[in-house]
């Protein structure tokens, strides 16, 4: 046990990682309330901030400086070339998303994170970079009796800096005040002569510049890698969520309580403190679901009416279904191992991708933690086949209901919020069960995994086993499809059109949503046992978040307007993921790119531009 | 000075303005009469392009508005206040009066913050109050200021003395008397001709998207067949 001088060390150093995480959630929150954009590529700016920082301290004019003006010359120097960065996104991208779904600016902000990521690899190389130590604050102090670097000391203080020069922006200039009219009105703001775009351009390039200084601060203390943006974007939306969306005072409490549950977290509940956090911001959701200073209920922003289901799919497309799944089974048994591998993992995340349809489609709420779900059937098979030596009938059976109950379980908080909050809680959830499958080792085997789950013998060919995987994937559409069609999923596209309307015909939205969230769960099980049995083995990363970003991509990529949608996503998704990973070592660049083209010209996803071609 | 020739406006498929005509001259108030529904909101977001026409033409000075953004309409000197007033809520009275500022326009003695507080007094009691802790009354008053301070040559009042109590629309009333004395043009819409008979000049009847009568407003205030017709309930 620490003494009180300990305690007193731990938590200057939460005040210290609480003012960097506050740098960025500020960016994030400000963007968000101008613009209504959750910008996933917050991170990547972060990242950029380090990476240039670093470069900027060793070659170039300031490194030639050198000393105190040169390093801090370094470290505003690529903030304002980051602030500018994000300017310049927002004028070529963002700009043109305004008036498009949310999902779609998401998409549009995944593909900067695939986009930078190749960038930095292309412009800095996979090794990981270290900064000098900032001058006049190498050495410690003593506080207490225990050493203290004066470095942290000094990011203690930016934190506080920060946000008064910020609120000092935001009332006393009359940029400031017009961000804040803004936030509330956008429209009206518009209509009093205020040119909005210049108003966002400045809002962007105000967030990315603070996501890189906090970046650039960083390279005193921390090692420049190539994954600093997915670990600081989820710690900065926890913190925007935790402390309300838009509201810079909540984003610094919130950044002081996870920057001290972080410290302290790891002295209390050392075997949780993956969870800790998504523990703390599930508790907070539930109980105050605007956050802790959120304006409460957002009005939910109109979202355009869908058109109306086909009844039944256009004789072409109905047709080419048919012949397509013809085709697979009678071309399979001339396939090499490699090809019939990579079909089964395709029948997979088919039916993972539009398992994540019903949520996202007729359902309407975003699932930014479907992993879980896929995670869960695999481990259930794992685990089943490891304690009970089940057989992967059993598994395969067992797997659906473990991941619906767990889809009951995590669904009946998530679907009681909507837009961004419930997609949190949904990432939340499905960060404590990647934790959950990390730290309990003595189960779950940790990072280790679960080794050795393979097929019963009868399946254990490629061939059969391409065919099993196919059978019950395209089994599991048809399911989705009758359930879309069924007065169910009528009454779930009601309650999504029209909340108020729905509830007024005796129709529970929360009952229809929650349990359209554990059929969905239990499918996207099925999908994880397959392809626990598929690969032989099981893994925390069946749960991680690039398995739940992924899963969103193909949903919205092939669009959510029709199951045809996930579908065509999914296989295009993956499809290009392989052909380009094995074409070029940059494929997320490529990807992003594509991406970013599809969302900028086909709004309504792949699926969606086929269809108008044909209409 | 504003000049709307057939103005057609949709809502997704839904038609609600049916060809609407009608005329401002430098100086004047018009008034725009209907019951609740007639498209008279629409008419003047249609004009401010918030809700871009389907077809028609909107001139202001002579310059055509179409393919104008919301902003540009406002810069041009078209002042909108809107129905429901949209005060910033969590922006002091002084904060929403700053989101309205834009520069002076020539030959027009520029509206400033003392200005407006010496024309609506309760306004100039209240500069640190927040916008979403004022009554209607007020919120309608700093909703015109806000306005005002964009120097607009042309106002345009949605239902000003809506939900409002009859002693603040006598001041409202004189306010904008004294507005019009200044030779400030307004288009002015109610559904209820009492407020506007004392400040309008003439009114346009609107009725489902359509112009039904246009006359002086002393004419109109005298026919109670056309009252009855196109505004009583």
């Amino acid at each position: 046990m620490l003494d009180w001088q300990g305690l007193v060390v731990q938590g200057l150093n939460g005040l210290a990682s609480a003012s960097s995480l506050f740098l960025v959630a500020a960016g994030l929150t400000v963007i968000f309330g101008v613009s209504r954009i959750v910008n996933f590529a917050h991170g990547s700016l972060y990242m950029l901030g380090a990476f240039l920082a670093w470069t900027l301290t060793a070659h170039g004019p300031f490194a030639e400086l050198g000393g105190f003006l040169g390093f801090w010359g370094a470290i505003l120097s690529a903030a304002l070339i980051v602030a500018a960065l994000g300017a310049l996104v927002e004028m070529t991208v963002l700009r043109r998303l305004y008036h498009a779904p949310e999902l779609f600016q998401l998409l549009a902000t995944f593909a900067l994170v695939l986009i930078v990521q190749d960038v930095a690899l292309l412009l800095w190389g996979p090794d990981d970079k270290f900064g000098p130590r900032a001058p006049l604050l190498r050495g410690a102090t003593v506080i207490f009796g225990a050493r203290f670097p004066l470095y942290e000391l000094f990011l203690i203080a930016v934190g506080p800096v920060v946000l008064g020069l910020l609120w000092l922006l935001l009332h006393r200039s009359r940029f400031g005040i017009l961000l804040r009219a803004a936030t509330h009105d956008r429209e009206m703001v518009a209509a009093l002569g205020v040119d909005q775009k210049l108003l966002f351009t400045g809002v962007f390039a105000l967030g990315a510049g603070l996501a890189g200084l906090g970046g650039a601060l960083q390279i005193p203390r921390e090692a420049v890698t190539l994954h600093m943006d997915m670990a600081v974007i989820v710690e900065a939306f926890v913190v925007v969520v935790i402390g309300g969306l838009g509201s810079l005072g909540g984003a610094a409490l919130a950044a002081l309580i996870i920057g001290e549950l972080h410290a302290f977290g790891i002295l209390v509940f050392p075997r949780i403190t993956l969870v800790l956090v998504f523990l703390v911001m599930a508790v907070v959701l539930v109980l105050r679901p605007q956050g802790l200073l959120g304006r409460g209920a957002e009005t939910a922003p109109v979202a355009a009416p869908a058109p109306p289901l086909p009844g039944s799919l256009p004789p072409a497309l109905r047709w080419a279904a048919i012949a397509a799944v013809a085709v697979l089974v009678a071309v399979a048994p001339f396939l090499g191992d490699y090809p019939l591998i990579l079909l089964a993992d395709f029948a997979v995340l088919v039916l993972f991708a539009a398992s994540l349809h019903l949520i996202m489609g007729p359902g309407g709420m975003a699932s930014f933690g479907h992993a879980a779900y896929f995670g869960a059937g695999a481990y259930a098979a794992a685990l089943l086949f490891k304690h009970l030596a089940a057989p992967m009938e059993v598994g395969l059976i067992a797997a659906p209901f473990a991941a619906g109950l767990v889809g009951l379980l995590f669904g009946w908080f998530c679907v009681r919020l909507s837009g961004v909050y419930a997609a949190m809680l949904t990432l939340a959830f499905a960060q404590i069960a990647w934790s959950v499958s990390f730290q309990w080792v003595e189960v779950t085997g940790g990072d280790n995994g679960i080794l050795g789950v393979w097929p019963s013998d009868w399946a254990r060919g490629r061939l059969v086993f391409f065919y099993l995987s196919l059978a019950l994937s395209a089994a599991g559409v048809v399911v989705l499809r009758r359930i879309i069609h069924a007065p169910f999923g009528l009454a779930l596209r009601a309650q999504r059109d029209s909340p108020l309307r729905a509830e007024a015909i005796g129709l529970d939205g929360f009952f229809l949503r929650w349990i359209a969230f554990a059929v969905s769960a239990a499918l996207a099980g099925l999908a994880g046992a397959l392809f626990a049995y598929g690969k032989g083995s099981v893994f925390p990363s069946f749960l991680g978040i690039p398995r739940s970003v992924d899963g969103l991509l193909m949903v919205l990529l092939g669009g959510v307007q029709t199951l045809t949608g996930p579908i065509v996503g999914a296989i295009a998704y993956a499809g290009l993921q392989e052909q380009l990973a094995r074409a070029t070592d940059y494929w997320r660049l490529v990807l992003g790119l594509v991406i970013l083209a599809l969302v900028l010209f086909f709004p309504r996803g792949l699926a969606g531009a086929f269809a108008r071609r044909a209409a | 000075m504003l000049a709307v020739d057939d103005l057609q406006a949709h809502y997704g498929r839904a038609h609600i303005l049916h060809g609407v005509s009608l005329g401002v001259a430098a100086g004047e108030v018009a008034c725009l009469l209907g019951r609740n529904g007639a498209g008279k909101s629409t008419t003047m977001k249609a004009i401010m392009r918030l809700l871009p026409p389907t077809g028609g033409s909107v001139r202001f000075e002579g310059q055509d508005l179409a393919g104008l953004a919301p902003h540009d309409v406002a810069r041009l000197g078209l002042g909108y206040v809107p129905e429901e007033r949209r005060i910033f809520p969590e922006l002091t009275v002084a904060e929403n009066l700053e989101v309205g500022r834009r520069p002076p326009r020539p030959g027009q003695a520029p509206w400033t913050a003392e200005r407006l507080y010496a024309l609506f007094p309760s306004l100039g009691a209240m500069k640190k109050r927040p916008g979403g802790r004022m009554s209607g009354g007020e919120q309608q008053m700093l909703a015109i200021a806000r306005t005002l301070m964009g120097n607009p040559r042309l106002l345009l009042l949605d239902e000003p003395s809506e939900g409002l109590a009859p002693v603040v629309v006598d001041r409202l009333a004189e306010a904008l008397l004294g507005l019009k004395s200044e030779g400030l043009a307004i288009l002015l819409s109610e559904q209820n001709p009492g407020f506007a008979a004392s400040i309008a000049d003439h009114a346009w009847l609107l009725e489902t998207g359509h112009i039904r009568h246009h006359g002086p407003m002393a004419a109109v205030m005298a026919d109670a067949g056309l009252r009855a017709r196109y505004l009583s309930v």
